[in-house]
This record gives C-alpha cells, structure tokens and sequence, in this order.
C-alpha cells in the first residue's frame, strides 16, 4: 500500500495554465497508471482545456462538474494569491493540499494550515514537489517527466521523507539501485513552516503495511528533527530511520542563510550539529553519505528491530 | 567553433520565409523567441536566442513539412 | 531582514506601545543638541544590527549634553560584531524600578506565533528561561481567530504579575502580538520594557525581524523607516562577486542561477539545486576541497543564465577549474546547463574539456545533455557516480589528491 494517495486519488490543479502546471499536469497524467486529474483551475478560463483536462473559474465549478468530492488539489499559484487559492480549495471539500508555491509568507502558511486543521484537510508543502506512489500514481512535479520518474522511483519497502525536492529524487534513486524500492516518497517542502512535518506522516508510515523502514533528508534550521525524535521515542515506533543531514557547513556560518528559506538557524537547537546528536540520541541512523544509506537501512530493517 | 549558435542552428526555405502569415505562426510558437518578424512581415531567425531552443518541436508542427529545419549542431548535424 | 533599533522602536510607537522621546543622529554636535532638548540625563546607543551592545560599549549614560556629544563621537566609531553603527541614539534615561520582558516568535513546531512574557528582563530571555523558568510564560495564539486581551492577560498572570502592573501590562503585550502579525515579523521583542515610579511602562529597546518574503507588503512602512529596497542586511555586505551574481540572475526571469556567496578558496562551484548544493559542498569539504563560492541553480534556467554564472565563476581571480555539479534533477535540464557552462568556457577562449574538471548532473534530457559534453570531451558522470564521488573527483582534479 501506499499513504497520502493510491491510484483512486482524484485531484485537480489549481493554477493549471501557468507554464509549470502545464509540464506538471502533463507529467501526472503520464506517470503508471496515469493520474486522475479532474480538472484544473484558473480564474477567466473557464471553458479551456490542458491536455484534455477542463478548466474552471472556481474549484465549486470544479467539484459540481466532477459530480463527487474531490480528494486533493495541487496548488501552483503565484504567493500573493496562494492563501485565497487554498482557503478555496479546503472549503470545497478538497482533502489533501500540495503547495509547490515558493517564497509564501509564514504568516499565510499558518493561517492555511490553521483551516486545514480545523476542516480535517492536510497540506504538503509549501515549496514542494508533491507525493509519489512509485509506478502508481505521483501528485505534483516530483520526479519529473514520467520517464524520468521510472527511472528513479521503484515500488519497494522504504519511506521517504525530505526537506528537499531534489533530493527526494537523489535519495529514492540510490536506493532503487540497491534494490530498495519506496512505498512513498514525499517532498514536505523547505520552509519554515510546513503543513506536514516527519513526526506529522510517521504515523501513517507506522500503518501502512508495505512501510518496513523510514529515510529522510534534513536541513539546519527549525526543531522539525527534534520533533521527529520525540515522536519515535514517545509511540515507541515500529520503523527503522536512517537521516541524512545536508548543510553540515551551516554551522560555523551563524546568521548566513543557504538553500531553502527553512534553513535559517534561529536558535541553538537548530544547528546540524545539535540535530544530528539529537536524531542519534533518539536511535536514528545518522549518515555521512548518501550512498552508505540503503546498506545503514536494510541491515536496519534486517535486524528487525527500529531502535 | 562559433562563439554563437553552437548548439543549435534552424533553417527555413526561402518560400516559407516570405510567408507573413506563417511567420506570426512561428514567432507565436516558439516559447525562446526564435523567431520575429521584420518590418515587412517577413520571417527573421533570432540569431542570439538560437542555443536557448529547448527542441519542443512546436515550430515544426506550426509548419509545412519539411519548410522548418532544427538542427543539432552538437550531434553531427542531426535534424530535430 | 532585521530592523535597527531606531526603526524598530518606531513600529513600536506605531503600535501604540509607549516609547521614550528620543532622537536619531549620525551627527555628535547634533546629538548634543537633541540631549539639551532633552535637558537632562541620556543613554547614548550605538545603532548597529548586532547583539550585547552594552558589554561591547556601545551603551553609555551622560549627565550633559557635552558628555552626549562625546560618548557618540565614540560609539560612532566604534565597531561591534564586524559592523559600522548606522547613528546613534540619544534617549532620555528612565528611572527604571524594574525590568520586564515581552516578545513573540513563530514556533514552527506548532505552526503558531508564541507570546513570551517576563517579569525579568534586561537580559537574553534564554538565560532566564534556563535560569528561573518559573518566570518565563509562554503562549501560543491561533492564527485565524481572533486576538484578544485574555490571552496576553493569561500569559502575564502565568509569571506571578499581579495587580496594576498586570492591567498596564495586558494592553501592550497585546499591541506588540499584533504589530507582529500585522507586520509580518519572525521577531518581536521589548527587552528592557521598563517599569517607571508612577507605574506606567515604557520600551527601552526592541528587536524587530521582518520575514523577507513579506517585504512587498510592507513598503509603505519600511519607506517611511528608510529603508532600501536593495538593503538585505544579511550577516555581511553582499560582495562585488555577489552582486554580479545578482546580475547574472535578473538576465531574465527563467529559473535560478547567479545566487552566489563568496569564499575564499580555489575551487570553483556551479552547483544545484537546493538541497543538492547544501550536499555537495559538505561533501567538497569532507574531502579537504577549498571551494571559492556557494550556489544554486534551479527551476529550469536559461542556457544565456548558465552560461553567466559559469563565467563569473570562472573570472573569480585564483579559480583555475568548476566543478559542475546538482542532485538529479526533474525540471532544470541537464542539456541545457550542459550548453551554458560550455558556452561560458569557448567565449572565454577557454577549452571546455580543460576548464571543467566534471560535469556531473543526471536527469531530464541528460542523453542530449551528454551527447553535447562527449562531443567537447567533458568528463562527465550520471547517476550511478553519487554527489560525494563526484565531489571527490573535482577536489582531486582541481587541487590534488589529499596530502
Ligand atoms: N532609556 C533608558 N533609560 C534607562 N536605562 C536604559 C535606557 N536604555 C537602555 N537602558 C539600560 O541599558 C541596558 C542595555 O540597553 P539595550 O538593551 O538597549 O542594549 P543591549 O541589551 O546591550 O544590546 P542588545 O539589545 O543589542 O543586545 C538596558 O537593559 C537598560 O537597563
Ligand atoms: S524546437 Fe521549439 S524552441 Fe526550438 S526553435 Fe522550434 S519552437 Fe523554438
Ligand atoms: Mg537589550
């Protein structure tokens, strides 16, 4: 099995005509079985069409022409118009939000993520690539075009869970050349805040099934891995982790910010090094390369037990 | 080796090139701007943008067979 | 971006929280003139984006103007932390009974902004937190509901404050919540927020930090603080070779390539995406490499962007060879970098085969993508050479293998 999304999932695009939804939908559509997506959104196009997927002016129109809910959106809007896009989605009914937006104020990522938990609806990202369901399904850019997708992703054993796009793809690739394919891989994005964190998805993780072991990539900045090490020592978790900890350099640079907008350290405790001893602590795997990860993971899962 | 147009050179039949109509058509197609027009309406290949061409073969299928021409100048002169 | 304490206390007073009448100069004549306005008793402060300015000596008491005049001559040339002070400012000196502390922060964690209130204030709130955290409150506001004044109330009682102290209190623990919705901070503090004789309290200083994604909505106020659109205020100046980075990326509006920080070593990057470079320049240190920058390309950016980038590196003085390198990537193509670096090298007059030490990017369009870098004789890798091995191999090509 899989989390988040299954081949069933239906979904729509909000923002569908801009040049990146446009690749994205196309990319969707092609990847396994080829993915359900419904419609698209884009206020004044109403009536148009992206490779044979309608366009509306509001998700309502979306939804009544569906003639049933629908499940998730991908949200690709420019920042200024993101929060109303969202808002409009989580009042429609729609379930699961994947914000690839970047450069959002905090401020509106609060307030969507504040309304998704009130309605019962959870948000991935923002400033991410989406989820993907290796040969199944994938919901956003993630992997990219369908055949590049393939060539990375392969159904398998291992969660994956990463602060970068990117690396989601590096990571899941090196993995699939050892023979250790993913249940899922989900890109939660590089921002401060987040709509799901590590510790947010491990308990779905811990109940599906085909989940035997857990990698993730991490960043300096922000408590999200001591949160995550909580959590494993708190529910006692089934699932073996192994972390790899990107930016070590990070930390002799105090108030410089690299790569994504989350990693700047606002606090003690948000330094690589404090998270790497933190994640130690709490008997997840810390690696130096990512090559070394699918042996540290499968002797992990071999051994059969998480800590 | 020339220090533009590396990678990338486009051809177009003279006939096709006269063609006003037709080159609105590609000067809309191509998302690198490839191709304008001159004052008279006449087709003119946009030398500078030429190794920004990302071979999305639009401007082929805007066009008569065989009037448009991309060509690969980094794999033997392959013809997109 | 943080806020000087000059601006700061100024989105302070806005708010409707008390402040001092003080005055901002550059000038020591001028601050000896605002002092006699005062007409009694000043604090001298230098105005720098950096901590601890009191141990540094850049916070100091004069009885008359001339002392004012004095210390400012001082602390204006005074460095601290590596940074020039902008000004000074010249506040008139409360007589504080007692220090408290109020801030707010986001906590990412809970995806909500905190109020943090103290009664012990003056100093850093981590300190007391460690130190007596039975005098440290905390409290998390939601986001869409509502503020209201119980909440502040609730957190100020949680300390022990009681009585009137409590009621003058609420109001302004509450003004400082909202100035930090409603401007977008990541960073509101009033640390000393002083108790005078008759009861009333008055901020001394404040610590405002703005979130850079949020700066368009905002232009009115920062306009009117003086601030400069082109003003970062990162930890440091961004450097010549930065700011023709910044150049590089504004060429046109496809993808990221120019974002460069400079350092000092040798070793030319042309690194990406995110994620991808935080990877490979740990990596190109773990092997004893001395890199001369940091970047990150992304989001599918032009071949003319590629090839600016990989010029600039390239004409960074003491750069020998680059080492191009990214994380599989999905979106940017791998041909079309492939075009700009090599492009970069043959205008330079420069043989691209000799200048870049490995080409290592997988991914969307890599078969075209390493058709063109066969065809100049690049050394270039695919996916199954990992992010470490490559940096290895450009560390060793551009500087030796380890001694
Ligand atoms: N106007 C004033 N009247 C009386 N005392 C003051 C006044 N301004 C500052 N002080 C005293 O000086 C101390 C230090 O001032 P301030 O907090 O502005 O600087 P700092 O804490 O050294 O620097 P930073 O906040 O940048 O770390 C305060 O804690 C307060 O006791
Ligand atoms: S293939 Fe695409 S990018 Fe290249 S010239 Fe034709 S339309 Fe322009
Ligand atoms: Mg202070």
């Amino acid at each position: 099995m899989s989390i988040l999304i299954d081949a069933d999932t239906t979904f729509i695009v909000q923002g569908i005509t801009g040049r990146e939804a446009v690749n994205l939908t196309r990319e969707c559509l092609d990847y396994g079985a080829g993915a359900k997506v419904v419609g698209g959104v884009t206020p004044g196009r109403l009536g148009r069409d992206v490779h044979g997927v309608p366009v509306f002016d509001t998700v309502a129109q979306a939804v009544e022409h569906h003639g049933s809910p629908i499940y998730g959106s991908v949200v690709t809007v420019p920042p200024a118009f993101t929060k109303d896009a969202v808002f409009e989605a989580i009042e429609n009914g729609v379930q699961l939000i994947v914000i690839v937006t970047e450069r959002i104020p905090r401020r509106d990522v609060a307030e969507m993520v504040e309304l998704a938990n009130l309605r019962g609806a959870r948000i991935i990202g923002p400033n991410c690539l989406g989820i993907i369901v290796p040969d199944v399904i994938k919901m956003g850019g993630i992997g990219g075009p369908a055949k590049n997708a393939s060539q990375a992703y392969t159904p398998g054993p291992i969660g994956v869970i990463s602060r970068s796009g990117g690396m989601t793809t590096e990571m899941s690739s090196t993995l699939s050349a050892a023979g250790l394919g993913q249940s899922t891989a989900v890109s939660i994005g590089g921002d401060a805040i987040i709509g799901q964190t590590y510790a947010e998805l491990m308990p779905l993780f811990e109940a599906d099934e085909q989940t035997q072991g857990i990698v993730i990539y991490t960043e300096p900045g922000g408590r999200m891995e001591a949160e995550l090490a909580s959590w494993v020592t708190e529910n006692n978790s089934r699932l073996p982790i192994v972390a790899f900890m990107a930016g070590r350099f990070m930390d002799e640079m105090p108030g410089m910010s690299f790569g994504h907008a989350g990693t700047i350290v606002e606090g003690k405790e948000d330094t690589a090094g404090e998270k790497i001893a933190r994640l130690a602590q709490a008997g997840i795997t810390v690696a130096e390369r990512i090559e070394d990860i699918p042996q540290m993971i499968g002797e992990k899962i071999a051994q059969g037990s998480a800590r | 080796m020339r220090a533009d147009g590396m990678f990338i050179a486009v051809e177009v039949d003279d006939q096709a090139a006269a063609d006003t109509a037709l080159a609105r058509k590609l000067t809309e197609a191509c998302p690198v701007d490839i191709y304008a027009q001159r004052d008279d309406g006449a087709l003119q290949i946009v030398e500078q943008n030429l190794d920004e061409c990302v071979l999305c073969r639009l401007c082929l299928d805007a066009s008569p067979d065989g009037a448009v021409k991309v060509i690969k100048l980094y794999d033997d002169g392959a013809v997109l | 971006m943080r806020l000087f304490e000059y601006e700061a206390r100024e989105v302070v007073k806005r708010a409707g929280i008390p402040v001092t009448d003080y005055g901002f100069t550059t000038d020591p004549a001028e601050a000896a003139q605002i002092a006699q306005r005062i007409g009694g008793p000043t604090v001298i402060k230098s105005q720098v984006l950096s901590g601890g300015r009191m141990k540094a000596g850049g916070v100091k008491f004069a009885d008359t103007p001339e002392q004012a005049e004095a210390y400012a001559k001082d602390i204006l040339a005074l460095e601290i932390g590596g940074h020039t002070p902008r000004g000074v400012l010249v506040d008139p000196k409360a007589e504080v009974e007692q220090e408290y502390y109020a801030g707010v922060v986001w906590d990412g964690t809970r995806k909500q902004p905190v109020m943090i209130f103290s009664p012990v204030g003056g100093i850093d709130i981590e300190q007391v937190a460690e130190e007596q955290p039975e005098k440290v409150g905390r409290r998390h506001f939601s986001n869409i509901l509502p503020l209201s004044d119980f909440q502040a109330k609730e957190v100020i009682a949680s300390t022990g404050v009681t009585g009137s102290a409590l009621n003058r209190l609420v109001p302004i623990v509450t003004r400082l919540a909202k100035l930090f919705v409603d401007n977008d901070m990541v960073l509101a503090e009033i640390n000393p927020l002083g108790r005078l004789a008759d009861g009333s309290f008055v901020a001394l200083d404040a610590h405002m930090d703005m979130e850079n994604e949020a700066r368009g909505r905002h232009r009115k106020l920062l306009a009117d603080l003086g601030v400069g659109e082109e003003e970062t205020r990162q930890a440091r100046e961004a450097t010549p070779f930065e700011l023709a980075g910044e150049e590089v990326d504004a060429t046109d509006h496809r993808g990221v390539a120019g974002n460069v920080t400079e350092f000092d070593g040798n070793l030319g990057l042309v690194i990406g995406a995110g994620g991808g470079s935080l990877t490979l320049f740990d990596a190109v240190r773990a092997h004893g490499g001395d890199p001369a920058n940091y970047c990150e390309i992304g989001g599918n950016p032009s071949v003319a962007k590629a090839c600016g980038l990989a010029k600039l590196v390239l004409g960074k003085p003491g750069v020998d060879k680059i080492a191009v390198m990214m994380s599989i990537v999905s979106n940017t193509r791998v041909d079309i970098v492939a075009r700009g670096v090599i492009k970069a090298c043959v205008e330079l007059g420069y043989d691209p085969a000799e200048k870049i030490a490995i080409f290592r990017i997988p991914g969307a369009w890599e078969e075209e993508g390493f058709k063109i870098l066969e065809k100049y004789g690049v050394d270039y890798a695919d996916r199954s050479v990992s992010l470490n091995e490559a940096a290895r191999r450009a560390v060793e090509k551009i500087q030796g293998a380890p001694a």
